[in-house]
């Protein structure tokens, strides 16, 4: 299973990046693509939505079932990937290319706490 | 510890991801749900349906019972090898199963009924055999143990013959629900996906090499999810979920199985289908607004609400359908919302059959 030793990822698998600018870039690994199967349908969190860590706020649906994907930090939610909407399969390809959203965090110092709570690779294959 | 058909070996071998259904080890897709459906819409694609059970059927009084047991009328059914769906229902007109009996003479018949039934169903069969002379035998397990594979679309015939070109004369000349014996294996033009193809039985033991054959022809290994999704596009029901013992066969849109011709046939449940009113009916949703249906989600309409049964994504739409229980008098054509969670939907009401023989029905 693929998981790139430079993301952060929640047990509920769900992959963070914490880019230049500050905001954490979120997806979804994938262990979970390869277990959803065939992605059909995403449904993202609206730019200007604010979401705390562990919060519900976007849905990946594949032909077989329906999955809550969770924010992993808190903050304000910047973008969205239209292109993964409009392409969900892009997801099944390269579930690390196709992001689903970008967070703004509230405050770096709690970005930073929230993002070492976090899997580092090893420890999040080790789980698989 | 889930059972194992005969092809386990050639699951492992394709590739397949295996998932636990109905007690049995089975494989949900080998790569792609979405190809393996395109496959049998376009091509040829072939399914393990061992887990299935198949029971034969012998005696004196063997036609009578069937037509104690069954809503449907096996007495309409002369030529040898010819099949018949029906449901076979509990005295409150609820369907305890729905299966296929092929005829084969009088005092002999093979009857397939689902996997996660089969207990139950040999079970009711058996306490109804009091009084009959007739025997029942389950071929799923032990030395004379079936396997059963489909093969579907629209090239399976003619690359099963590929396979088996020794097949083709017994078998070319099949009409829809028909079968033939070929070499001890029984070829029927049967299917549960909508498109072409034969329903093979064959003993346990040749199954993997005739699974091999069929690969070499070019078909492809297709697993329980494109199964799922092209039976839902078919408007195929699914016991369990479409319908179950609290469901009667009107309610399941599936008036046209039950057989009332013969007013002095006495079939078990008949008395409760003639008294019993339906509490709703059975339509198909296509989904307008962007989102997949699943089982269970509530359909609300001017008439009061409803509820999906089976829903998915359809590959050959690329559009969410469902099969749905509604009010009576939703006609196809109405628009309707379905809750998906916090969110209201619109969906229009269609006729339950989405796509047959490759071909979009919408």
């Amino acid at each position: 299973m693929n998981t790139p030793a430079n993301l952060k990822y929640a047990a509920s698998h769900e992959w963070a990046r914490l880019e230049a600018d500050g905001t954490v870039t979120i997806g979804i690994t994938d262990h979970a693509q390869e277990a959803l199967g065939d992605i059909v349908f995403l449904e993202l969190p609206a730019v200007g939505r604010v979401v705390k860590a562990g919060e519900e706020c976007a849905v990946v649906e594949s032909v077989k079932a329906a999955s809550d994907i969770y924010s992993p930090v808190s903050g304000e939610v910047v973008e969205a990937n239209q292109a993964a909407v409009d392409a969900p399969e892009s997801v099944n390809a390269d579930a690390y290319a196709a992001w689903l959203f970008r967070i703004k965090p509230a405050a770096a110092d709690q970005c930073a706490t929230e993002l070492g709570g976090l899997l580092g690779a090893d420890a999040y294959a080790a789980t698989l | 510890m889930p059972q194992r058909t005969p092809l386990y070996p050639s699951h492992l071998a394709a590739g397949a991801k295996m998932v636990d259904f109905a007690g049995w080890d089975m494989p949900i897709h080998y790569g792609s749900q979405i190809e393996e459906h395109h496959a049998v819409r376009r091509d040829a694609g072939m399914f393990d349906v061992s887990h299935m059970c198949a029971l034969d059927l012998v005696g004196a009084d063997a036609t009578r019972w069937l037509r104690r047991l069954l809503a449907n009328d096996v007495a309409k059914l002369a030529v040898p090898g010819k099949a018949l769906y029906s449901c076979m229902l509990n005295e409150s007109g609820g369907v305890i199963d729905d299966l296929i009996v092929y005829f084969f003479t009088p005092e002999n018949y093979r009857i397939v009924v689902n996997a996660g039934t089969a207990e139950k169903d040999i079970a009711w069969m058996r306490a109804q055999l009091a009084g009959f002379t007739a025997e029942l035998t389950q071929r799923r397990e032990g030395p004379d143990a079936l396997a059963m594979i489909a093969v579907q679309g629209p090239n399976a015939r003619e690359k099963f013959w590929t396979a088996f070109p020794a097949a083709r004369a017994a078998t070319q000349a099949l009409g829809v629900f028909q079968a033939a014996e070929w070499e001890g294996w029984l070829v029927a033009r049967t299917g549960y996906t909508g498109e072409d193809g034969f329903e093979i039985a064959l003993p346990a033991a040749a199954a993997g090499t005739a699974w091999q054959k069929l690969l070499d022809a070019g078909i492809r290994p297709c697993g329980l999810g494109a199964r799922d999704t092209l039976r839902l596009e078919a408007g195929m029901n699914l016991y369990g979920q479409d319908m179950d013992e609290e469901i009667t066969p009107y309610e399941a849109g599936l008036r046209w199985t039950v057989d009332m011709k013969d007013a002095a046939r006495d079939f078990i449940g008949k008395s409760a289908l003639v008294t019993r009113q339906p509490r709703n009916q059975f339509q198909g949703l296509l989904l307008l607004d962007r989102g997949v249906l699943r089982a269970h989600q509530k359909v609300i309409t001017p008439l009061g609400t409803g509820e999906t049964t089976s829903g998915s994504f359809s590959p050959s739409l690329n559009q969410s359908i469902a099969l749905a229980r509604l009010p009576e008098g939703i006609a196809p054509g109405s628009e309707v919302d379905v809750e998906i969670r916090d969110k209201r939907l619109k969906a229009r009401v269609v006729k339950p059959s989405f796509v047959r023989n490759g071909t979009p029905l919408l």
